[in-house]
C-alpha cells in the first residue's frame, strides 16, 4: 500500500511570518484529474494571495477545507490519489484482520497525523522517484515562471516587490543573468513603473483589510525579530488574532509615516443638539432609523473638507493626491473589545443627512456582525473616530494610511462658558460642549491649514442650518 | 596633535597608564632590558624599573598565570605574547582560568593580552597568524583588533580599564606603516563599537586590522564604479552587529574580508548574523574573502598568494556589484 499512498495537500508556508492561510478558490474539484505543478486552489495570507500548485500527479480525492477556511499552515486541506492508483482504494483503509492490526493501524495514521503539518505522509517511507519530485516545495517558486535565470528574485527585491506590489517579472532587470538588482526595482519604483500594476496596488490597505491583504507592508523588523517570552507566572498569554496584528502593524507603519500633529477646537453644539431633538423623532417615526450626533457631525466634517481639500488627501511619493470623493471611514469598536475595524461610507459627498445615517448604521452594523466585505473597508479618504461616547474628552488619533487626517468626537458635555451677547456683554452659560480632536500629517497639512479647517467645522456646527441639510 | 606611527600610539598609551596607575604593570619575553620584540616597551623598564617591567622566563602559560593572579589581587597587568602565535602556550590559563574566574567565583581578571599578530613579512607558520578566532568562540573574553594609531590607543586604555581579560590583537604589518593623528591627552575608544572607516551605497566591506587598508585601497581603485562603504570592526568580542547590519541594510550586499584562514574564522559568524538577522535586506550573498584553510607560507610569493591582497578584494567586490 505504501507506494499507493495518497499525497496531501497541505496549506503551504507563504513566508517566515505567516501562519495561517485562507483558501479563496478551489480551481479543482473533487474526482477531477491534475497533474504536478498545475495550479489547484487559490489561498489568501497576511502577505499574499497566490495559487498553490499541486503536489503530484492523480486525481483530487477529497477536498477537506471549503473555500473561505481559514487554516494553519501545514493543515492538510486535500488529498490527492496518485497516478495508478484508484482513488477509491487509495481512500479505504484495509480491514484490520485481528485487533493486534487494527491498534498498529491506528498508531500509523496517528503518527501520519503528526507529521502532516511539517511534511507529507508519504515521506514517513521512501516512495517513487516521482512522488517525491512533486512533493510541494517549501517556498513557492519566485515570482515568473520559475525556471529563468531572471526568475531568482533577492531577499531585498522580493520585500520592495511586496512592498510596492511591483511584479517582478515587469522590471528590467541588470544582474547577473538578467537578475532583478535592488537597484533596478528601485529605479523601476522611482519611474512610476509600479503605478502600472492594478488599482488596489496603488494604495496600501487599511488596517482592517484582512480579506485582501496583498498590498500590505511587511512587519516591521522588531515586530519580526521579537521572539515572545515564555508566560511568567501570574500572566496569561494568547496568540494575537490576525485583526490584532493587523491593527498593531498598521497603527506602527502610519506613526512611523506620517508626521502627526492633533489639535483640539471647542465646540458649543446647542444648535445641534437642538437639532438633533428636532430630528429625531422624524427620522424614527417616518425612516425608521435612530439619530445620533455622528451623521451630523460628519455631514459637517464632510461640507468643510469641500473647502480645505488637502484634508481629503494622500502623500504618494513626492506627489500630493487629492480625492474629489469623501469615501468617510467610520471607526468601529469591536464588542469585548478585542478589536476595531473602519469600515468606510463611499462617496458621502452626495449624502443628505439621512442617507449618511442610514449609510453609517448599515455599514456599523455589518462590521459588528461580520459581514463586511473586501470593499467595505477599503479606499478611505477620511476618517471618523468616535471615542466621546465612552466619555473621552481628548484624544490624539493615528491616521489611517494612506490618508492625512482623522477626527476625534469626543463626548458631549455640558460646562459653564463665557457667552458674549451681541453688545458684547459677557455672562457665564451653561452651554453643550464638546471637543473635537484633528490628527493631522504635517508633512502634507500645516498647522494654520488645519486650524482654519477645524475653525469652518466649528462654525458650520454652531451655527447648524437645518435647511442645508 | 601629534603624528604617530601605530607602535608609537600602543606605546605611549601604555606608558601613559603606568603613568597614571600604579597597578598597571608589564610583563613579557625580552621586553624589559630590551625593549621587547618590537620595541614597544623600550625604555619602560629605565622608567618604570624592573618591578613594573618584568622580563618573564619563556614561559607564556607562566606569564598568563601569574598576570591572572595579579588581576585577581587588585593589580592590572598588561603581558605581551612575543608573537600571538605563541598564546597557544597560554590556552589553559586564559580559557580554563582568567575567562571563567567571573563565572566561577564572581572576581574580576582585569587582563589584557598583547598580541603582535599578521604577516606580510615571511614570519612563516609561527611568526604570522591572526588566531583572534579561537577566542571570539571562548565567552568571558574580550577581543580588540584596532587598525588606525588613534584607536590603538584608545582601545588598548579601554582594554586596561575593563574588568575582563582582553585579548589585544595589534598587527605587526600596521606598526611602522601606518602613521596618523593620535591625540595626546588620555582617551578611551570604547569596546565592541565599530567604525565606519568609509562611507559607501552600494556594497559593504566588513573588516578589520590590517585588511582595513586592503579594503580602502580596493575601495579607492573602484571608486568611479562602485561605491564601498568599509566597516572597521575594531572589537570582535562583544562585536557590532547594529553596526554592520546597518550598513548592509542600505547596501544589502556585503563582503566580509579577514587575514585569518576561512574556515571557522570570525568571518563566517559575521556572514552568518547577516543572514539571520538581515535576510530581508539582502541582495546578493554575503561574500568572504579570507586566506585559505592551510599554515601561513614563508616564501614571499607564496605568502602573497595566501594573505587576501588588492586584486582579491577587487575580484570579490566585482563579482557582488556584477551578481
Amino acid at each position: 500500500m505504501a507506494t499507493e499512498t495518497a499525497v496531501d495537500v497541505v496549506m503551504p508556508q507563504m513566508g517566515v511570518s505567516v501562519s495561517e492561510g485562507t483558501i479563496t478558490k478551489w480551481l479543482k474539484s473533487g474526482g477531477e484529474e491534475i497533474s504536478a505543478d498545475e495550479p489547484l486552489l487559490e489561498i489568501s495570507t497576511d502577505k499574499v494571495d497566490t495559487e498553490v500548485p499541486s503536489p503530484a500527479t492523480g486525481t483530487l480525492q477529497e477536498i477537506l477545507s471549503q473555500e473561505g477556511e481559514t487554516v494553519a499552515v501545514g493543515t492538510k486541506i486535500a488529498v490527492i490519489s496518485p497516478e495508478g492508483a484508484p482513488a477509491a482504494e487509495a481512500a479505504d483503509v484495509p480491514e484490520p484482520a485481528t485487533a493486534q492490526a487494527a491498534a498498529e493501524s491506528e498508531d500509523a495514521s496517528g503518527a501520519e497525523g503528526e507529521t502532516a503539518t511539517a511534511e507529507p505522509a508519504q515521506e514517513a517511507e521512501p516512495g517513487p522517484a516521482e512522488t517525491a519530485e512533486a512533493r510541494p516545495s517549501p517556498q513557492p517558486p519566485p515570482a515568473g515562471d520559475g525556471r529563468g535565470d531572471k526568475a531568482f528574485v533577492s531577499p531585498v527585491v522580493g520585500r520592495i516587490a511586496a512592498e510596492h506590489s511591483v511584479d517582478v517579472t515587469q522590471v528590467e532587470g541588470t544582474g547577473r543573468g538578467g537578475r532583478v538588482t535592488k537597484k533596478d526595482i528601485l529605479a523601476f519604483i522611482d519611474s512610476g513603473g509600479a503605478k502600472e500594476t492594478p488599482a488596489p496596488a496603488q494604495e496600501p490597505a487599511p488596517p482592517e483589510a484582512h480579506a485582501k491583504p496583498a498590498e500590505r507592508a511587511p512587519e516591521p523588523a522588531t515586530v519580526q525579530a521579537a521572539t515572545p517570552a515564555a508566560p511568567q507566572a501570574g500572566e496569561t498569554v494568547e496568540p494575537m488574532t490576525p485583526m490584532r496584528k493587523g491593527i498593531a502593524e498598521h497603527m506602527r507603519r502610519s506613526l512611523d509615516t506620517a508626521a502627526h500633529v492633533t489639535t483640539t477646537f471647542e465646540v458649543d453644539m446647542a444648535r445641534v443638539v437642538a437639532a438633533r431633538e428636532k430630528l429625531k423623532r422624524e427620522f424614527q417615526e417616518k425612516h425608521g432609523v435612530k439619530l445620533t450626533y455622528l451623521p451630523l457631525i460628519a455631514r459637517a466634517t464632510i461640507d468643510t473638507i469641500g473647502d480645505w481639500p488637502w484634508m481629503n488627501a494622500e502623500v504618494r511619493g513626492d506627489s500630493i493626491v487629492v480625492k474629489q470623493y469623501v469615501n468617510l471611514g467610520i471607526a468601529v469598536a469591536l464588542e469585548g473589545g478585542k478589536g476595531l475595524i473602519v469600515p468606510v461610507i463611499k462617496s458621502t459627498e452626495g449624502l443628505n443627512l439621512l442617507g449618511l445615517t442610514r449609510a453609517i448604521i448599515a455599514i456599523a452594523d455589518r462590521a459588528r456582525s461580520k459581514k463586511l466585505l473586501p470593499d467595505d473597508v477599503q479606499g478611505g479618504t477620511f476618517t471618523i473616530t468616535n471615542p466621546g461616547g465612552f466619555g473621552a474628552i481628548h484624544g490624539t488619533p493615528i491616521i489611517s494610511q494612506p490618508q492625512v487626517a482623522i477626527l476625534d468626537v469626543e463626548a458631549l458635555v455640558k460646562r459653564p462658558v463665557v457667552v458674549t451677547d451681541d453688545d458684547g456683554n459677557d455672562s457665564i452659560a451653561i452651554r453643550p460642549m464638546m471637543n473635537l480632536c484633528l490628527s493631522y500629517d504635517h508633512r502634507l497639512v500645516d498647522g494654520a491649514y488645519a486650524a482654519q479647517f477645524m475653525r469652518d467645522l466649528r462654525e458650520r456646527l454652531q451655527t447648524w442650518d437645518e435647511s442645508a441639510y | 596633535m601629534a603624528v604617530k606611527t601605530y607602535l608609537q600610539a600602543i606605546s605611549d598609551g601604555l606608558r601613559q597608564e603606568m603613568q597614571r596607575d600604579k597597578r598597571v604593570y608589564v610583563i613579557g619575553e625580552d621586553i624589559g632590558v630590551y625593549g621587547g620584540a618590537f620595541k614597544v616597551t623600550q625604555g619602560f623598564q629605565e622608567e618604570f624599573g624592573a618591578w613594573r617591567v618584568i622580563d618573564a622566563p619563556l614561559s607564556e602559560t607562566a606569564i598568563v598565570g601569574s598576570c591572572t593572579g595579579a588581576a585577581i589581587m587588585g593589580l592590572r597587568p598588561v603581558a605581551e605574547m612575543q608573537f600571538a602565535d605563541f598564546i597557544s602556550c597560554a590556552w589553559d590559563q586564559l580559557v580554563t582560568v582568567a575567562a571563567k574566574q567571573r563565572y566561577r567565583a564572581g572576581t574580576a581578571v582585569p587582563i589584557v593580552v598583547r598580541l603582535p599578530s599578521g604577516g606580510g613579512f615571511s614570519g612563516g607558520p609561527f611568526h604570522s597568524q591572526n588566531p583572534e578566532s579561537s577566542f571570539a568562540h571562548i565567552p568571558g573574553l574580550k577581543i580588540v583588533c584596532p587598525a588606525t594609531p588613534a584607536d590603538a590607543k584608545g582601545l588598548l586604555v579601554s582594554a586596561i580599564e575593563d574588568p575582563n581579560p582582553v585579548l589585544y590583537f595589534e598587527h605587526k604589518h600596521l606598526y611602522r606603516r601606518i602613521k596618523d593623528e593620535v591625540p595626546d591627552e588620555r582617551y578611551t575608544v570604547p569596546l565592541g563599537k565599530a567604525r565606519v572607516h568609509r562611507e559607501g551605497d552600494d556594497v559593504t566591506v566588513v573588516t578589520w586590522g590590517a585588511m582595513v587598508y586592503t579594503a580602502d585601497e580596493a575601495a579607492k581603485q573602484l571608486e568611479s564604479d562602485l561605491s564601498v562603504e568599509i566597516v572597521d570592526l575594531r572589537s570582535l568580542s562583544p562585536w557590532d552587529k547594529e553596526a554592520v547590519l546597518t550598513s548592509v541594510e542600505k547596501t544589502s550586499r556585503a563582503l566580509v574580508l579577514h587575514e585569518d584562514t576561512r574556515t571557522g574564522g570570525f568571518g563566517a559568524e559575521i556572514v552568518a548574523t547577516i543572514m539571520e538577522e538581515s535576510f530581508e535586506s539582502l541582495d546578493a550573498p554575503v561574500k568572504r574573502v579570507a586566506a585559505p584553510d592551510t599554515p601561513v607560507p614563508f616564501s614571499p610569493p607564496l605568502e602573497k598568494k595566501f594573505i587576501p591582497q588588492v586584486e582579491d578584494v577587487l575580484a570579490g567586490l566585482r563579482d557582488l556589484a556584477e551578481y
